[in-house]
């Protein structure tokens, strides 16, 4: 087996055994050396907290370890879009019971979850597009409260970290704001090295 | 088994910890642009990780000037909101990153120069936040119990140098300056159970002395309106819900707000909603309560005869100015007094100019930057966070400037406008520290520090007793 890329272009030689049983486990989703696949998310449930807990009791799941499981039958698949600050549009295969925003991470979409979905922040801040807004549970007070915090604010604004998947929400699409500054008005864009 | 699987594992997981104290001991790799932060703080980090993401190659040398990490998220976030504090687990994951390197304990502007560091690296990204506070510039203001409540969040914190500050709770009356978020922090810490806050990672220096608290009654003080207050829906909320605390809000303050607050944008209609439910429906009762007081500029501080404060004398205010959100204070003929014994001001805070190469606005208390977070004559050098911005905004704000910071940062080194070759980056400036006799900490070495003080907050029911004194940090860096 090739060695994968997990973070920052570090090529994989040596792995432990959860390690190694956790990347088994999701190798068909990581696609090897992809750089959609580098960078901090994608290895923010494999922590230290996981490992240990994983050796004890392996039924429990770490916040975003749920996400990292593959649909085990077709019935249990609710397909969702993303749309990036660019307009790039990513094809994510869920499952029922997946959070919106670990699904991202796990896809390397740029959203990010400062609080670890604890209603502490709005860095996970996403537009739900109108034909779902009403399957979405309304939001609790809680998380309005962090919306008000959200930039760019709109009627159709959500946390990512709030919004489980289930059937009805087959066909989603989320968007995610922009940033606040807005320094590429010249339509350059950095391309990675 | 352990540790034979600890010696093997390449993934940053518990047993690849011995992987990545090599790494953090690494030299820095020739041709590679090298990027200096100085500040670890959110600032610092998430410019961090938007540099590493973005650019394969990059490396980025964190310089901290404390022996630990993560700056405002570790002493500036109140003990009672651990949850915002997840987000080290993010900045941990970039530290752990092989071209992220954390030196602690290094000094910019002292131990090491701007200048070094300029010519070590192919930028320099200042992102060491604001460590001075605003004064007020009114008699009295050094009267014991006159406090900076910047100082008073460190305090409780465990930030070492606020660590002996002098606080004397022995007094029934708080006066609090300011309607920000801060504010609204030191006032909950002061009015919240003993018991609730024993169980955070408040340090315990300030658990002893607010278990002795005879603090009965916090009032907020502000120079504007109820519309123009700057904390924010979910600290408010925090203040209606206290147990044994009763919320004190002035009718004559809210009157007709309710009509005015259904053309505000949503968030300033939800804060002034909020705080017009309460003042109308009284929340909570007990022994203790919180006042918000409106329209009043502090002009004095009175003083008993041990020169303790006694008394904050302000002048009444009204409002000028047709947007209600930035309506001006103006100062009327009336004043007002409230008699209190400590003080908290929490009007904002400053930056501070760490070494004289760099430009700095004394008025705004920040360094100067242009939009695109250039420091304006400085070839090279970049503002990240509120070093630049001034102390605003929530976590997401910084988030999204570091993010921006780091974009642009890419952006230059693509074009070629910052220097990538014949720079030493770490070991020049790791050979100099080691002249100068500076124990540099590392991430590797911060982990021991962590581990000390997980294990002795759980000795006493915390999730952490923080080292409140740098030697001792060192002492167990090196252990």
């Amino acid at each position: 087996m090739a060695a994968p890329s997990l973070w920052g272009g570090t090529k994989i030689k040596k792995l432990c055994i959860s390690c190694a049983r956790f990347l088994l486990s999701t190798t068909r989703q990581i696609t090897i050396g992809n750089r959609q696949n580098t960078g901090p998310y994608t290895t923010r449930n494999h922590g230290v907290n996981t490992h240990i807990r994983n050796f004890s009791r392996t039924s429990f799941l770490f916040n975003g370890e749920f996400e990292w499981q593959d649909p085990k039958s077709e019935e249990e698949v609710v397909n969702i879009v993303f749309i990036e600050r660019d307009g790039k549009k990513t094809q994510v295969r869920g499952k029922i019971g997946d959070n919106a925003m670990y699904l991202a991470h796990r896809y390397g979409i740029e959203l990010e979850g400062a609080c670890e979905a604890s209603l502490a922040c709005s860095t996970c801040h996403v537009y739900v597009h109108e034909d779902f807004g009403s399957k979405i549970p309304d939001p609790v007070e809680e998380e309005d409260d962090m919306l008000d915090m959200a930039v760019f604010l709109k009627p159709n604004s959500r946390l990512g970290c709030q919004i489980i998947l289930d059937k009805s929400l087959e066909g989603l699409e989320l968007t995610l704001p922009q940033a606040t500054r807005n320094f590429y008005v010249d339509g350059h864009v950095p391309q990675p090295h | 088994m352990i540790r034979v699987l600890r010696l093997i594992c390449a993934c940053p997981c518990h047993f690849g910890k011995r992987s990545r104290l090599l790494s953090q001991q690494s030299a820095a790799l020739p041709g590679n642009p090298k990027i200096c932060v100085v500040g670890s703080g959110p600032a610092g980090f998430y410019t961090a990780q938007q540099l590493l993401k973005g650019n394969s190659l990059v490396e980025v040398d964190i310089y901290e000037k404390l022996p630990v990490p993560f700056g405002l998220v570790r002493f500036g976030v109140a003990p009672d909101h651990p949850e915002v504090k997840n987000v080290i687990n993010t900045f941990t994951q970039t530290a752990n990153n092989e071209r992220c390197r954390f030196l602690g304990n290094v000094k910019v502007g002292e131990d090491i120069s701007i200048q070094e560091l300029k010519e070590a690296y192919s930028t320099v990204v200042l992102a060491y936040g604001v460590d001075a506070d605003r004064v007020l510039g009114i008699p009295g203001e050094d009267s014991q119990n006159v406090l900076s409540a910047r100082r008073f969040v460190g305090w409780y914190n465990g930030l070492p140098k606020d660590s002996d500050l002098e606080v004397d709770l022995d007094t029934d009356n708080v006066v609090v300056l300011g309607h920000g978020n801060v504010a609204l922090d030191v006032a909950r810490v002061l009015l919240t159970p003993i018991d609730s806050l024993a169980k955070t990672d408040i340090s315990q220096h300030a658990l002893e002395v607010l278990s002795r608290s005879k603090v009965k009654r916090v009032t907020l003080v502000g120079r504007r309106g109820p519309l123009q207050v700057a904390f924010t829906i979910k600290e408010l909320r925090e203040m209606t819900k206290l147990p044994g605390c009763l919320s004190v809000l002035h009718k004559h303050n809210f009157h007709g707000l309710d009509t005015v607050s259904q053309g505000l944008p949503r968030p300033r209609k939800r804060l002034t909603d909020l705080m017009y439910k309460t003042c109308m429906a009284p929340t909570g009762s007990g022994p203790r309560q919180w006042e918000l007081q409106f329209l009043l500029s502090p002009t004095e501080f009175i003083s008993d005869t041990n020169n303790r404060v006694s008394a904050v004398k302000f002048a009444q205010n009204r409002l000028e100015g047709s947007d209600l959100e930035t309506q001006r204070a103006v100062r009327t003929e009336e004043t007002k007094e409230i008699s209190c014994g400590l003080v908290l001001r929490s009007i904002g805070y400053r930056s501070i100019q760490i070494d004289d190469m760099l430009p700095f606005d004394t008025d705004r208390g920040v360094v100067p930057c242009d939009s695109t977070s250039r420091v304006v004559d400085s070839p090279g050098v970049y503002c990240s966070g509120w070093v630049g911005r001034g102390p605003t905004g929530v976590i997401l704000t910084t988030m999204s400037d570091g993010f921006e910071t780091g974009k642009v940062i890419l952006r230059d080194l693509e074009e070629g406008v910052l220097r990538q070759d014949n720079i030493g980056g770490v070991d020049v400036i790791r050979k100099k520290l080691e002249t100068k006799g500076v124990q540099v900490v590392t991430f590797t070495d911060w982990n021991k520090i962590n581990k000390i003080e997980m294990s002795r907050g759980k000795s006493v029911g915390k999730p952490r007793e923080k080292m409140v004194n740098i030697q001792d940090m060192l002492k167990a860096a090196s252990s």
